[in-house]
């Protein structure tokens, strides 16, 4: 392969570019303001002048050579009539002038103090104290412009005012471009020290601009619209005006025009040229195009989120990716991902040939681009890239030899990188082994879409593929989903099993026996075909025990209440579960105990095969058991719903007594609050109560055959809030931490009567949601679902920014090899990470807990 | 045991070793049994050591962010009692992070010393001795008199008991908070009357107004007190603080008493103080909203905001103005002011951080970009080897 040559950048200075510069490096001078000539050539000294660059096909660029492409372009320049300011630095050029003398062009420093601040500001420069300098530099022009008298000539100062956007005014005297140039030239090098500059660098008279560059016709490409037009881009209309007016302006200097024709041309010059770096200054019109449009000039091509820092710079395009909607498949492994064969076939990686895969890779290049295990490309030893089509198959298979690259397809078991937007943790971005498979969609396990956040409503996910060995080594050792369990952000796994598979194993573990022979086929369906089981019943704990490694001790700590009723905790000793329910605080998201134990003891690839596992299980069970919920699950009979509602007008009679006593002025006022307030403290208070009764009542009918309370209490999806406002009472509805309020004066809608403080009048929904909301109930729940969504939208954007600056403030912080936490200037920041060291997600929390090592060792 | 324990020390951190002496003599384990046990737990906290070259920065950053999605918006919350409101979720946070010189609500927590704290009483009395007294506080009722040019104020006789003030302390404090002004008291009458002569009603209207903000008695900014029963010990919550003021008076708790403004503490108790304000606010905000963040992740993000020896804000004029590097700075915010200033001075960017070379598409700093290659030659092919190759 041809060896191409590795730079590394070590170090960018930045500098202002002078004049002369400008000149020697510029490809060509643009002095007409036509672009093309009648046959569409681009004209000489034009601004499309093909010295810049070529932008069409078929030319070639008149100073390297190169064609469209291969030319990256070259800068050009205009001579201008009259200087100008540049509007950038502008305030710069104000903090100068006044810092000088407008005579002998000093500094304007006591010469018994220069010395000192020259040697603060060269020692800050050698330091590379850039932040400093300038601090110190701008000091003492703050300090200079209220000078009175040179001290070195002793000719008098005036105060010199500035008519924004860019004229100087001394003494209401116009201090012309030309002036001011002439007097900045004037300043000896060894005072620019003083002012934070460097000769070497920059000289203040660069800062107004003799002559412009011209960038190159790359960079402002034109656009052939389909009517054969040509569109030009925005900076070239704009340098197109400059050229234009100070033709203009030569021609009546020349022609010696009267000074107010000059003036004004100049003046308008200036205009352009200021508009051509910065179509945003506060106090001119912005330049637009003939349908009004306001041009998008240098500045605003730079800023913003678009601009070309955050876009282009900071965030780049990448090929070898790809973005579809993702479904699920619960059958595929934790760390796969499930690609469609068009993506596979688009999607390549290259291959080195060798004597052990040439024949494997020839059979590819047979297959070609259109055969699904195929190949698109081969790269050649001396860099040449050939497509594999009908033509060139037949001569690559003969060339074919050791060396060569093959880009082929992927397959199954390559490394891939899978991603979410929003990708707010590391763990948004995780390895996945591809797996061709039929249908159209990313397939992905549910398991993983905690970390991803995600859902399959329409979600879409991108996928890449790493080129090189290097990028697969790191995405494999690294961002593999096994070693992402842990969340360095709490130390609790963000996977864990989900949904069906926390109420299957519940199922299983709670109350489902089976007989040797089923329980031996769903240990083989699950893919576990070592396990043997010697009884002729099965207790479904048994099943999941076989799953465990015999010396494995685990004590949980949530309660729980198993078959017969009592309470128990979940107990494993010896790899056998002796008392508990396997269920959502053992193996599921977040808090997940007994993976959590598990992962401490035996590490990443055992903990991702034990959840595996018990994800099949937990789904065959239920598979074998029958499992469904509907609206039927929230039936509950007559006399319940008798209960319930006399419950609620008991809590409607607490209520109405209450406003009765504060109607009295028997009401007691709560420390702090008034009258008013601690009466609705004391409603809230009590209707809050209310569906806490309500649910108790609702709870206790349902039998434990009912699956929405088998879901709710495996954890596997709802709760009993749920299921209480579905099939009991909505309840009260809160706006920021108190009942309704709003709406008209003193009522919350007009068919309530002014100052009613009842139940119903403020938002207190006492239907279901399955009998249905009456429309007041509705309007209030709409009210409060409606503030939800606010708060949601709102909050967005401004959590959004938060993480920005977080991550930008933070984002060189590192561990050194000593521990310490340092950033990128070798600053120590702490002394020892988290003041013990310890990596959040590979201890429990930042916690190495005694107690279980006691256990582990002692053996208790 | 003892010995033991040394054997281990600086090898772990000494809490753990503690903990393990602690709980062995409790289960009353021999010499050998905890050896093992501390050599176990060695393993494991050497298992648990954070990577050389980990990017923890953007960890924490990630472990701030991805939370702070899901915190509410909901502006006022009471500190668990009454009147004293105080700002919560995403607001607050964003108040910490920026190092906010005016905060919302600031509020404090005043204990008082152990001898007291169970007198409802001492407590009582401190709080109403905080308590900041306006003019108009103590006042029922202004009236212009038209007549005579000046401003009558009725007095509200119980509260100035409660407060055991009299009419002329108070002429006295109107005294020294208004100039030109004549105060004249009576026993339920406060007469002010403006020096100057040309009084127009315009005047007085203002100077009645100016007189309602006259701070007469307890502690400036201090404007709500709240006497909290909590674990069988009486505290005071306050909206508003003054933390060196509050520390003055004898009665309170030095070492407990706290406010939520992180610049008094700055100013008063300094930087360390500070640091760890920002660590138990950010934290309180977290644990309020029910997320669970580690406190590592906070107290780095402490520490990044007072290495500087000053509180700096996660802004562009706070942490990253700091940083040494142009192009990480414009990549930020407002790109073009940096590189313009970077031109003047003749700037040099080291290409230190992260964004830089993200830019020019070489390695970061970071993990598997930190280390360099270093292979060991075989003697005698050194001479072929150019010196000073080796980057970094």
């Amino acid at each position: 392969m041809m060896g191409h040559v590795h730079k590394e950048v070590s170090n960018i200075t930045f500098s202002l570019i002078s004049p002369d510069d400008v000149e020697k490096t510029s490809a060509a001078k643009v002095v007409t303001p036509e672009l093309y000539d009648k046959e569409g050539y681009p004209v000489d000294g034009g601004l499309m002048d093909i010295r810049l660059g070529v932008i069409d096909p078929g030319l070639r660029c008149k100073t390297c050579g190169g064609r469209l492409k291969e030319c990256i372009g070259h800068f050009g320049h205009i001579e201008l009539a009259r200087p100008v300011m540049h509007i950038l630095y502008v305030t710069k050029v104000y903090d100068i002038i006044r810092a000088i003398c407008r005579e002998c062009a000093r500094v304007l420093l006591n010469p018994e103090k220069i010395k000192k601040e020259k040697e603060l500001l060269s020692k800050y420069r050698r330091a590379k104290q850039f932040g400093l300098l300038r601090k110190r530099a701008k000091l003492i022009t703050n300090r200079l412009k209220l000078i009175k008298k040179c001290p070195h000539c002793s000719e008098k100062q005036y105060t010199i005012k500035i008519e924004k956007p860019s004229t100087f005014m001394e003494n209401d005297k116009k201090i012309s471009p030309i002036q001011a140039k002439a007097r900045l030239e004037n300043i000896p090098d060894k005072d620019l020290e003083l002012l934070g500059m460097d000769p070497k660098f920059a000289r203040p008279e660069w800062m107004i601009l003799k002559v412009l560059s011209i960038p190159p016709v790359t960079m402002r490409p034109s656009i052939t619209l389909e009517t054969g037009e040509r569109s030009e881009d925005d900076l070239t209309h704009k340098l197109g005006d400059i050229v234009r007016i100070n033709q203009r302006l030569f021609e009546n200097i020349n022609a010696g025009a009267p000074e107010i024709i000059v003036e004004d041309l100049w003046e308008l010059l200036q205009y352009h040229v200021t508009t051509y770096f910065d179509n945003t200054v506060l106090q001119i019109p912005p330049a637009r195009h003939r349908s009004g449009q306001v041009l998008r000039t240098l500045s605003e091509r730079i800023k913003s989120k678009e601009g070309r820092f955050r876009h282009n710079l900071a965030g780049k395009r990448v090929n070898f990716a790809a973005r579809t909607v993702i479904s699920p498949d619960p059958k595929i492994l934790f760390n796969e991902v499930g690609i469609p064969k068009s993506v596979a076939m688009e999607l390549t990686i290259p291959e080195r040939v060798t004597s052990w895969n040439k024949e494997w890779l020839l059979s590819l290049i047979k297959n070609g681009i259109k055969i699904y295990p195929g190949a698109n490309y081969v790269i050649f030893p001396d860099g040449k890239k050939k497509k594999i089509t009908d033509e060139t198959q037949e001569s690559i298979l003969e060339d074919l030899k050791e060396g060569y690259i093959v880009e082929r397809h992927v397959i199954d078991g390559d490394v891939s990188i899978f991603n979410r937007q929003p990708s707010l943790h590391r763990m948004s971005i995780m390895c996945h082994r591809i797996r061709v498979l039929p249908g159209k969609s990313f397939r992905l396990n549910p398991s993983v879409c905690n970390p991803y956040n995600a859902d399959f409503d329409g979600d879409e996910m991108n996928l890449h593929v790493p080129q090189t060995e290097e990028a697969r080594a790191e995405a494999e050792i690294l961002m593999q989903v096994e070693t992402q369990i842990m969340t360095p952000k709490s130390g609790y796994n963000v996977i864990g099993c989900v949904e069906d598979s926390i109420t299957g194993n519940y199922l299983l573990t709670k109350e489902m026996t089976l007989t040797k022979e089923e329980a031996s086929e769903l240990m083989v369906s699950v893919g576990l075909d070592t396990i043997k089981f010697k009884s002729a019943t099965v207790k479904g704990t048994e099943i999941i025990s076989a799953l465990f490694p015999e010396d494995f001790m685990f004590f949980g700590s949530a309660k729980q209440i198993d078959e017969d009723g009592k309470e128990t905790k979940l107990v494993i000793k010896k790899g056998k579960i002796i008392s508990g329910i396997i269920d959502n605080n053992s193996i599921g998201e977040n808090n997940g105990e007994l993976l959590r134990e598990f992962f401490r003891k035996y590490g990443k690839e055992k903990t991702l095969q034990l959840m595996v596992n018990l994800f099949r299980i937990g789904i065959k069970i239920l598979l074998k058991r029958g499992f469904t919920t509907g609206v039927a699950d929230t039936d509950i009979p007559e006399h319940i719903v008798k209960k319930v509602h006399a419950s609620i007008d008991v809590a409607y009679k607490e209520v109405d007594e209450l406003i009765a006593k504060f109607e009295a002025g028997k009401l007691e006022e709560l420390p702090g609050k008034t009258l008013n307030e601690t009466l609705e403290t004391f409603t809230l208070e009590l209707l809050n109560k209310v569906r806490n009764k309500v649910g108790a009542i609702v709870a206790e009918y349902p039998s434990e055959k009912n699956s929405t309370i088998i879901m709710a209490k495996a954890g596997a999806k709802g709760n009993i809030l749920n299921f209480t406002q579905m099939s009991g009472c909505v309840g009260q509805q809160a706006l920021g931490g108190k009942r309704i309020e709003r709406g008209y004066s003193n009522r919350t809608l007009s068919l309530f009567q002014k100052k009613d403080l009842g139940p119903l009048a403020h938002g207190f929904i006492k239907n279901s949601f399955k009998r249905g909301l009456n429309p007041v109930e509705f309007f209030f729940h709409a009210m409060t679902g409606r503030d939800a969504l606010m708060d949601t939208a709102l909050r967005t954007p401004k959590s959004g920014y938060l993480y920005r600056r977080l991550a930008n403030a933070l984002q060189d912080l590192r561990v050194e090899y000593d521990q310490t936490v340092r950033n990128a200037n070798n600053t120590i920041i702490q002394f020892k990470y988290g003041d013990d060291g310890l990596d959040v997600s590979k201890s429990e929390g930042g916690i190495i807990s005694v107690k279980k090592a006691f256990n582990d060792i002692l053996g208790k | 045991m003892e010995t033991v324990a040394k054997e281990f020390e600086g090898k772990l951190p000494q809490k753990i070793i503690n903990e393990a002496v602690a709980e062995a003599k409790k289960r009353s384990c021999s010499k050998d049994q905890l050896k093992k046990i501390i050599q176990y737990l060695k393993e494991q906290y050497d298992d648990a050591r954070i990577t050389a070259g980990e990017g923890i920065g953007i960890v924490t950053a990630e472990s701030f962010g991805e939370p702070s999605t899901q915190m509410t918006l909901n502006v006022f919350h009471f500190a668990g009692v009454a009147e004293v409101s105080v700002t919560q979720g995403l607001p607050r946070l964003i108040e910490i992070l920026d190092a906010r010189k005016e905060i919302k609500t600031p509020s404090m927590e005043i204990y008082i010393k152990k001898e007291f704290n169970k007198d409802m009483n001492v407590v009582k009395k401190v709080a109403a001795s905080i308590k900041e007294t306006k003019f108009a506080d103590i006042v029922t009722e202004f009236t212009i008199n038209l007549s005579k040019l000046q401003i009558e104020a009725t007095l509200h006789q119980n509260r100035i008991k409660d407060l055991k003030l009299t009419p002329d302390t108070i002429a006295k404090a109107l005294g020294e908070g208004l100039k030109n002004v004549i105060v004249t008291s009576s026993p339920n009458k406060i007469t002010l009357k403006a020096k100057d002569a040309e009084n127009e009603l315009m005047e007085i209207y203002k100077l009645k107004e100016k007189s309602k903000d006259i701070f007469i008695k307890g502690i400036k900014g201090i404007s709500q007190v709240l006497p909290v029963k909590k674990d069988n010990e009486f505290f005071i919550v306050t909206a508003g603080s003054n933390l060196k003021e509050v520390l003055e008076i004898k009665e309170i708790d030095e070492t407990k008493t706290s406010t939520n403004s992180l610049f008094e503490v700055l100013a008063v108790l300094g930087i360390e103080a500070a640091r760890r304000t920002v660590i138990n606010e950010a934290k309180k905000v977290i644990e309020n909203q029910g997320l669970d963040v580690d406190i590592r992740h906070i107290m780095l993000i402490a520490d990044i905001m007072t290495t500087s020896g000053t509180v700096k804000g996660i802004t562009r004029s706070g942490i990253t103005s700091g940083k040494s590097s142009v192009l990480a700075r414009a990549s930020f915010e407002t790109p073009i002011v940096h590189i313009i200033n970077a031109s003047l001075v003749g700037e040099e960017d080291q290409l230190n951080s992260v964004i830089e070379n993200v830019m020019l598409n070489q390695p970061v700093p970071l993990g598997t970009g930190l280390p360099g290659l270093v292979a060991k030659m075989i003697k005698g092919a050194e001479k072929g080897i150019p010196k000073g190759k080796a980057k970094k």
